[in-house]
């Protein structure tokens, strides 16, 4: 009898143990996940803590307004919040077309003792500090910009309706549109990276199948690899993305750091980040600095909105998908 | 035998104790102003090697130093602008400056060599206002007689970072352009209505250098080190001076300092025919009743020491060392109103 309930006695105390061990883990990992959004709510408070004043003092003007004067204390977020957005987007314009193709070719047409080497060399651009990115940019890029790309946008589209107001202005060389170029560099191996290593997740047979029924490799990549791994596609443009808005050092090298709102993409502006970096150091009132906080705080909400109205997109897509 | 080990050994701790405090009293902590940084970093190894005492300064900026030294947290704040008397008072600090430089205008414009291009104050105010727009401009011209100027376009490029070197030339600005005054005023960041923003005197350089038709303003040094066309300026008296330490010496001595009460006086302006007019000094600020006395004294010792021997050093860095008898007006207000 007793040797019999042993084995019994043995396996309800694991359980007890195991049960235990469960709920310590269940506890750690819930931790873990908890911690993540206590310092995300906890950075976003002490950020409008300090900007209370700014919003205080200034209201909704401070979104709206184009006036950063230290002297008179008048500050507004227009042309910071303008900057980033726009050098943004044409950095993404740039960079997703672009690691697309780095990735396609990566997976589906580079020969296989090409794929490691350049697959190592992208994760190795990832790795370079952005002052690097900056000082190229400065040093190298922008004379090119200044005495050969610009003067060449300027000269044939400077003067077509609409897109001549984009690239009209002096070849300073530096500006939004080089700080777009430059930022669209930087994201380029983040996005590709992760687009390398989903599209390797796509099962052969499923590509075989599409080949062996004629498909091109445009048409494959277009039809099969890209469904696919659409999701995982999507959050390595956010990534990229969430990377571009938040860029300073970078940016402040070749964007030209003017308090100027200016149509073309060619002129100086000034972003988010670049603003903050530029003046902290010397903020020498408490209004300027917590205009300087509060400029921060706006970064939390606008990359929050540009990522919720991505979010929003992927799930209309879903939704369509799901209608067809 | 033993009681003489017993006695070395006591003295050796002694000797120790006395040792540590002294080191302790010694490590002299600072934080301000970037531009003093170069001279300040130089003279305290200078006088570590003399003395054995260490400085250790943070170059934060001169918003940084002031508030740094309103906290209670270092035993000197160093700033590029002054402050006046009332705000002194009212944190208990008295001020004294330590060193004097020069900002110069520089340009990229072809043909154009270091110091052959002259400006006025006005007319700097004007092209930094983007008032004046083109190179070829009559009002360029009218001071320039002689020199063939290009049609291209003025870029303007200022500091994007607050700065006391753009304090010192919006300052000078003001003081010769009421428009300037009126429309922009005066400060370490202000709202500049034209051209592009670099970061740093560096940022300022590198710009300058790439853009083709632009105008910036630098300290004399990275002028010099990046071999840039400066240019002449016509000072307060009507004469027009080339940057150099010499005038920015005579801009220091032929300022008021007699009269500025708490040393609170921009040299910008200066009045003397050989006077470079944008001159600019930094003050060091300090508390005049610190809550410990044997640091504020090492850091005062060391402001002597420099003050007294370390012009070459300045010099080499291109800094214009204090005069002798605004030096003697220095010590004489140390002994006056700081109590040790």
């Amino acid at each position: 009898m007793t040797p019999a309930l042993a084995p019994t006695d043995a396996a309800a105390q694991r359980s007890v143990i195991d049960g235990r061990a469960d709920r310590g883990f269940r506890w750690l990992v819930t931790a873990a996940g908890v911690f993540v959004l206590l310092s995300l709510l906890g950075a976003a408070f002490s950020m409008f803590w300090g900007g209370r004043e700014a919003f205080a003092t200034f209201g909704l003007k401070f979104l709206y307004t184009d006036v950063w004067d230290p002297v008179n204390h008048q500050f507004g977020a227009l042309v910071p919040i303008y900057g980033t957005l726009v050098t943004a987007l044409i950095a993404m314009l740039i960079a997703v077309p672009v690691s697309f193709g780095i990735a396609l070719f990566l997976t589906e047409v580079a020969p296989p003792w090409l794929r490691t080497p350049v697959g190592s060399a992208i994760e190795l651009l990832a790795g370079i500090p952005s002052i690097i990115y900056g000082m190229w940019g400065l040093f190298v890029f922008v004379p090119v910009m200044g005495t050969h790309i610009i003067p060449f946008l300027s000269a044939h589209l400077g003067n077509l309706p609409l897109v001549g107001t984009l690239f009209s202005g002096p070849p300073l060389g530096i500006g939004m549109l080089t700080a777009g170029i430059v930022l669209a560099i930087m994201v380029i191996p983040f996005i590709a990276s992760v687009m390398r290593e989903v599209f390797l997740t796509v099962p052969t047979r499923l590509k075989e199948s599409a080949y062996a029924l004629g498909s091109s490799t445009w048409e494959v990549a277009w039809d099969i690899v890209l469904p696919y791994t659409r999701s995982a596609v999507i959050g390595g443009v956010f990534l990229g993305l969430g990377r571009a808005l938040g860029e300073t050092m970078a940016v402040t090298f070749v964007l030209g750091n003017a308090h100027q709102l200016t149509a073309s993409l060619l002129m100086p502006g000034n972003s988010i980040a670049a603003t903050i970096a530029n003046e902290f150091t010397e903020a020498d009132s408490e209004i300027y600095l917590s205009s300087l906080v509060a400029l921060g705080f706006l970064l939390f909400i606008v990359t929050f909105i540009v990522l919720a109205i991505a979010k929003l997109m992927l799930m209309r897509l879903a939704r369509r998908e799901g209608q067809a | 035998m033993t009681l003489s080990t017993t006695l070395r050994a006591a003295a050796f701790g002694l000797a120790t104790l006395a040792g540590a405090s002294a080191a302790q009293a010694a490590d002299i902590t600072g934080a301000g102003s970037t531009f003093v940084y170069p001279i300040l970093s130089k003279w305290s190894a200078d006088y570590s090697t003399k003395t054995g005492n260490k400085i250790n300064y943070q170059s934060i900026g001169s918003g940084g130093g002031i508030a740094q030294i309103k906290a209670g947290t270092v035993d000197f704040g160093a700033s590029d602008k002054p402050l006046n008397s009332d705000e002194l008072a009212q944190a208990g600090l008295g001020q004294f400056p330590v060193v004097i430089g020069g900002v110069v205008p520089v340009v990229n414009v072809k043909g154009v060599e270091a110091g052959k291009i002259a400006f006025t104050g006005p007319l700097l105010a004007d092209i930094f206002m983007g008032k004046i727009k083109k190179w070829n401009d009559p009002a360029i011209a009218a001071v320039n007689a002689g020199l063939t100027l290009p049609e291209g376009n003025i870029t303007v490029v200022h500091r994007s970072d607050g700065s006391g070197t753009s304090f010192n030339f919006t300052n000078y600005l003001s003081k010769v352009s009421p428009e300037w005054k009126e429309k922009i005023g005066e400060g370490t960041a202000v709202q500049w209505p034209a051209g592009v923003g670099g970061k740093g005197n560096e940022g300022v350089a590198a710009y300058v250098k790439q853009i083709t038709g632009s105008i910036g303003y630098v300290e004399l040094s990275y002028a010099l080190q990046n071999k840039m066309a400066y240019g002449a300026m016509q000072n307060a008296a009507g004469k027009s001076v080339q940057p150099s330490l010499k005038s920015f010496q005579a801009a220091a001595a032929s300022a008021d300092w007699k009269n500025a009460k708490d040393f609170n006086l921009v040299v910008t302006n200066a009045p003397g025919d050989e006077s470079w007019p944008i001159t600019a000094s930094v003050f060091v600020m300090m508390y005049k009743q610190p809550k410990d006395a044997a640091r504020s004294k090492a850091a005062l010792d060391f402001f002597k020491w420099s003050l007294e021997n370390g012009q070459k050093q300045a010099e080499e860095l291109d800094y214009v060392p204090l005069p002798v008898d605004l030096v003697q007006q220095i010590e004489a207000y140390w002994a006056a109103q700081i109590k040790l």
